[in-house]
Formats: C-alpha cells, structure tokens, sequence
C-alpha cells in the first residue's frame, strides 16, 4: 500500500519535470540535430530514459535541480543519433536549413540573414563549445548547470563558454566579410 | 565590452527558445502513461503464467527438493566408499564373520558422522 502511493508521488513528481523542462530538452535537441522530427524524436527518448532512472536521479540529487541531468541524457542520446546517422547517408542540407525557420517574427525577420549567420557559425563550433552555447542562450543555464550537465568543473565551463563566444564571434565577422565581398 | 554585449545580445536572439509542438506533451503523457500500466500488466501477468506453467514449479518447488535428493545420494555414497576403503583391515583383525559385519556397521556410522559434519561445516 506504502509502495503503491511511493509510486504515485513519484509519478507525479516526474510529471512536473517534463511539464518543467519539456521545452527545454526539446530546445536543446533541436539545437543538437536540426530539424523537428529528430528533435521531437530526441525529446520523447529523452524523457523515456529519465523516467526509467528518474528514482535514483531524485534520491541521488539530494535537492539539486534536475535540469542539468536531463540535459546531459538528451547529450548522450545525441551523440548516439550522430554516431548512427554518420553511418547512413549524409544530411541533406534542407536539414541545416530547417534552423532559421522558426524566427518568424517581424523584428525577427528583419535581422534574419544575421541570425542566419549566426547560427550557421554555431554549427562550425566543435560539439563541446556548441553545446555549451546553446545550453547557455537558449536554456538560460548557469554555469553550475552546464557544467554538471557536461561534467566538468565550474572553471573549465567557464572558459569553455569564454571561448566558444570568442571564436564564435570571430567567425560571424569572418563569414560577414567574405559574404561583402 | 558594448561588441561583446551586442553580439551576446544577438546570439541570445539567435538562439531563442524552441516552443515544442502542441500534441508532444499531450503524446508523452500517453506513452508513459501506458509504460507505466503495460509494466504492471507484464508483472502480473507473467507471475501468474509463471504460477500456472508446470514448467516452472520445478524451479520453485522440485528444484530444493531435488537437491536434497540429490545431496543425500551424494553423503551416502561417501560414506559407502570412505567405509569400503578400510575393508582389508577389517578383514585382517577380524577373526570371523560375524566380527567383520560388527566392525564394518561400526566405521560405516563413524564415517557417515565425519561426512554429515563436513557438509554442515
């Protein structure tokens, strides 16, 4: 009886952190894989495995915010999704193309072709400094957050961060300049 | 300093946050929701199929029952073979039959009490 309202409580639990982070993981997958499907794909995997250790995650958290665990298992489901499609045929390049989509807005559009490049150098970053970036900007994540989620230690994060920016920047302003050319 | 803010500024706008589609919660909830019954139907079921199958209760019930056959078998041929080893002994110090039959029960029991102290050991 004990064990059937343990169950229930944390069910309900589970249900408030996807209800919490469910656009979270679903950014950061799109992020990570580029187009819908595989992200909607990537959550629901996501989501499943989480609830399959959900448990232990709670009992071993000790009160911590579980986001950052929950992102590091979409991490690890996406580097599988990388590694299975790098057998199969390339990416098409509707795929990258599928990013820029979804900023419909007018002030959006407005800045569209430099959003564009920007997120098109995102994608040049290596997976590490990438990462990192989009669990900053498009999660809100501090750097204890990303560094837990990356498993790393707070200063590394923070340099990593410091230099994904840097060269980041570097290469938007490379790509503008040929682009004027 | 302004550069670097802008262009945080800008990345931030790049990389503004993906609403999820409409049905996706709606179809996670489903999916879990039928892990969930789907588990506890297995369990049971399999529980009682595994009660019912006859192929099953030799690991439940015979299983304990055959080793103690098998183990009491075990013992006693020990005992047999550990008694038969001193038979020529026996045959030597014995001066007739009826000497030989009391001293082969009397290392028969002595051995059967060493065996059944080894196992319990």
């Amino acid at each position: 009886m004990e064990a059937a309202s343990d169950k229930a409580r944390l069910d309900a639990a589970f249900t408030d952190l996807y209800r919490a982070h469910l656009r979270d993981v679903y950014s950061y997958s799109y992020y990570r894989v580029g187009n819908h499907h595989d992200a909607e794909d990537l959550t629901e995997q996501t989501f499943l495995q989480a609830y399959r250790h959900f448990e232990r995650a709670q009992r071993e958290s000790q009160g911590r915010p579980l986001r950052p665990w929950l992102i590091r298992i979409a991490h690890n489901l996406a580097a599988n999704y990388y590694r299975d499609r790098s057998r199969r045929p390339q990416t098409t390049i509707d795929d990258a193309g599928a990013l820029p989509e979804l900023h419909t807005t007018e002030s959006l559009v407005e800045n569209r072709e430099d959003l564009n490049r920007i997120l098109a150098c995102v994608q040049q970053l290596p997976d590490d400094r990438r990462e990192a970036l989009i669990m900053r900007f498009a999660l809100g994540m501090d750097n204890r957050e990303i560094a837990r989620a990356l498993g790393r230690s707070d200063g590394a994060t923070k340099v990593l961060l410091h230099r994904a920016i840097r060269q980041l920047e570097e290469l938007v302003k490379t790509e503008a300049g040929t682009e004027t050319v | 300093m302004s550069d670097t803010w802008d262009f945080e500024a800008r990345l931030r706008q790049a990389l503004a946050p993906v609403e999820p589609p409409a049905d996706l919660e709606l179809r996670l909830q489903t999916t879990l929701g039928s892990l969930v019954e789907l588990a506890a139907d297995e369990l049971e079921g399999w529980e009682l199929r595994a009660i019912k199958d006859p192929r099953n209760w030799p690991r439940t019930v015979l299983g304990p029952a055959a080793a103690v056959v098998v183990g009491t078998g075990a013992a006693v041929g020990l005992v047999v073979l550990r008694t038969r080893g001193g038979r020529r002994g026996r045959r030597a110090q014995s001066r007739n039959a009826l000497e030989l039959a009391q001293k082969t029960v009397r290392d028969a029991g002595r051995e059967a009490l060493r065996v059944f102290q080894d196992i319990a050991r």
